[in-house]
């Protein structure tokens, strides 16, 4: 699908061993990332990580003590942020109180000296896109949170910046709330097309929403990749333990092979086969992980199942599962959810799927006469 | 029916409770209303009767100030010398109000020291020390002259100009403190997205922190304002003979000419004038919230 008309794609953004020192404490160590053009990118770590230092070196108000910023290929480093033309929307909201809804999302149009017509018509666009409409002439204090958050997308994307920065910005929302906020952005970024760099400290947010993921933690990346790499082939215990959930087993290498397999005797003698992305030596010492959804309990109980055929028609994968919505034709739609276990087959859109369910799962509920 | 008959029935309690409510805050405010009605309403009153009482009612002394072009040219002075007093106090203190409520909270404290530390001193002492600054042979005139600046002293004192930096300087930590309450609760965020939002420093102050500080604008020069009307010490001490203001009037009739029921009436005038200038001050200042609303 092509960008709406006046949409620009979205920007490169280009780190290069940022670092930023506080006097003697290293928020940020010599971070060197590449975010791609018109991608969701999540800076995901603990507090104290360095993934909002690192998202205000890129915004301009915090300068960085080494490196390289280069938004489609030109150094932003020494620019101040009203030079940038970067979005943003701040974890506070920070909608301007004593503006009201419209007045807030014309301001950066204001500032640009855009025409007031031109204003008025940017103005409504914006507040169709985060569906606002008729909420022109309040004031941010007769609106709930989530509707301030809107008004704060809306004025962050109205002039049309190249690159989206969002710091948290559904932390301060309910679980429900912040749910449909999550499509709701997803569905706008996909719309225009803007590249959009995302910090959070929700290892389910991130995954779920983003093209790729950065792990930060202690000021350093550990990690940068597609949800679906991290969950599956972590690095390390700490991207093991915060995305997702992780089992972890110490034990000794006691045999190796070259492919990069190896058999590990964990404490108590229990002998566990696993893989390495490092070479590994007899006699060291090791941590196993292994996801709980991965360990599959032995039932050999036969019964006899529901069966039914259908068409793989939407994915959405969520690390430690995949929620398929699987067309049954007349029959309707049944959304399955898989574990992502062992040796699952991921299934595609098109797929031809046999489902199968236990009758005993399934419940029966008369109805009453009168309803259809 | 059912829920018209319920609703009469819950009406006439909930009135009950609204009333034992109000008696419950009056009772809360009794202290401070019988404290203000006997140490301040019932003396204006006094004030006012006495305004037009001597030997007999009369609207004499009101008559006499109204005909006295000398007394007018004294209101007109004192609420022109409030005027300038609160604007310089403004432009003074804004900037320091905006520091004292941006820096480090360990800092800001320091600063709020030094700016309350003059309540600590008496106002007569501190008034002294300027007119040993200001005076002809004073600190500030021999620098001017040691650095060429001016071939003689200048006339800093006894004049409009020393009772403006006098009573400036008292009055600026009013208008200081007013001010930096209201910016302290203005959310840093707001003006990093304003420039996030592509605004520049001046747009960012200009469209967002000044507005949201016009509050503390409103407060402070209202404060330093209705304080300046007032003013008797330091317009007596730095001064000139010409610079009387009201209350030195007052306090002549009462001292010396011992006319208390024209004392009376300068004061009832005083009052009169400072609670208009408040009302028209009130409705300008809504005014401006409206356009702020329409712009």
């Amino acid at each position: 699908m092509a960008a709406p008309e006046g949409v620009r794609a979205g920007a490169e953004v280009r780190l290069q061993g940022l670092t930023k020192l506080f006097g003697p404490v290293v928020a940020v160590s010599d971070v060197s990332m590449t975010v791609p053009a018109g991608s969701f990118f999540t800076l995901l770590g603990p507090s104290g990580s360095g993934k909002t230092t690192t998202l205000m070196m890129v915004a301009g108000f915090v300068h960085p003590s080494r490196g390289a910023i280069a938004i489609d290929g030109i150094d932003v480093a020494a620019l101040p942020p009203q030079k940038r033309d970067l979005g943003m929307v701040f974890q506070s909201y920070a909608v301007f109180p004593h503006l009201t809804v419209s007045e807030n999302i014309a301001f950066p149009l204001e500032v640009r000296k855009v025409s007031a017509a031109e204003i008025r018509r940017r103005v409504g666009e914006a507040l169709e896109l985060v569906r606002l409409t008729g909420y022109e002439r309040r004031l941010p204090r007769q609106l709930s949170g989530g509707e301030q958050q809107r008004v704060a997308l809306a004025r962050a994307l109205v002039f049309r910046p190249r690159v989206l920065l969002m710091d948290e910005p559904l932390g301060a929302l309910d679980k429900k709330l912040r749910a449909h906020m999550q499509l709701e952005l997803k569905r706008i970024q996909r719309h225009l097309h803007v590249t959009v760099i995302y910090v959070t400290h929700d290892q389910e947010e991130a995954l779920t929403m983003s093209d790729r993921v950065a792990v930060m933690r202690g000021g350093q990346t550990e990690q940068v990749g597609t949800p679906a790499e991290l969950y599956e082939s972590p690095v390390s215990p700490f991207v093991a333990d915060f995305v997702g959930e992780s089992n972890f087993l110490d034990g000794v290498v006691i045999s190796t092979s070259p492919d990069g397999r190896a058999v590990v005797r964990a404490e108590g003698g229990l002998e566990l086969r696993g893989t390495s992305r490092e070479p590994l030596h007899v006699g060291q010492r090791v941590v196993a992980a292994v996801r709980p959804e991965k360990i599959v309990p032995q039932d050999a109980r036969a019964s006899e199942l529901n069966r039914g055929k259908g068409v793989v028609d939407q994915i959405v994968y969520a690390g430690d599962a995949t929620r398929y919505s699987v067309a049954l034709g007349a029959t309707g739609t049944l959304t399955v959810k898989v574990q992502n276990r062992l040796a699952s087959r991921q299934l595609a859109t098109g797929d031809l799927v046999e489902l199968a369910w236990d009758p005993g799962d399934t419940r029966l509920f008369a109805r009453a006469s009168d309803e259809r | 029916m059912n829920a018209d008959g319920s609703a009469l029935v819950t009406a006439p309690t909930m009135v009950a409770a609204d009333r034992r409510e109000t008696r419950r805050y009056l009772l809360l405010l009794l202290p401070a209303l019988l404290t203000l009605g006997t140490f301040f309403v019932y003396p204006l009153f006094g004030i006012l009767l006495r305004s037009v009482y001597k030997n007999g009612y009369t609207l004499e002394s009101y008559r006499q100030i109204v005909r006295t072009s000398v007394y007018l040219t004294v209101i007109a002075l004192t609420f022109r010398t409030a005027a300038v007093v609160t604007l310089i106090a403004l432009l003074l203190g804004y900037p320091l109000a905006y520091v004292l409520a941006t820096v480090r909270p360990r800092l800001a404290r320091v600063l709020v020291v030094i700016v309350v530390l003059p309540f600590l001193t008496s106002i007569i002492v501190r008034t002294y020390a300027w007119m040993v600054l200001l005076g002809r042979n004073g600190v500030v005139n021999q620098y001017l002259v040691a650095l060429g600046l001016t071939q003689a002293p200048l006339p800093l004192l006894y004049n409009q100009a020393g009772v403006v930096v006098g009573m400036t300087y008292v009055l600026l930590p009013f208008m200081v403190l007013t001010l930096a309450s209201v910016m302290r609760g203005i959310d840093p965020a707001l003006v990093r997205a304003a420039h996030s939002l592509g605004a520049s420093r001046w747009q960012a102050f200009r469209r967002v922190f000044l507005p949201l500080s016009a509050p503390g604008i409103a407060g402070g020069t209202l404060l330093v304002f209705i304080l300046s009307l007032g003013f008797f010490i330091t317009p007596a001490l730095m001064g000139g003979p010409s610079d009387v203001m009201i209350a030195m009037l007052i306090e002549r009739e009462v001292e010396f000419t011992l006319n208390w029921s024209f004392a009376s009436a300068l004061g009832v005038i005083l009052l009169a004038l400072t609670l208009i200038g408040f009302a028209v001050y009130y409705r300008l200042m809504r005014l401006e919230r409206l356009f702020e609303g329409l712009g």
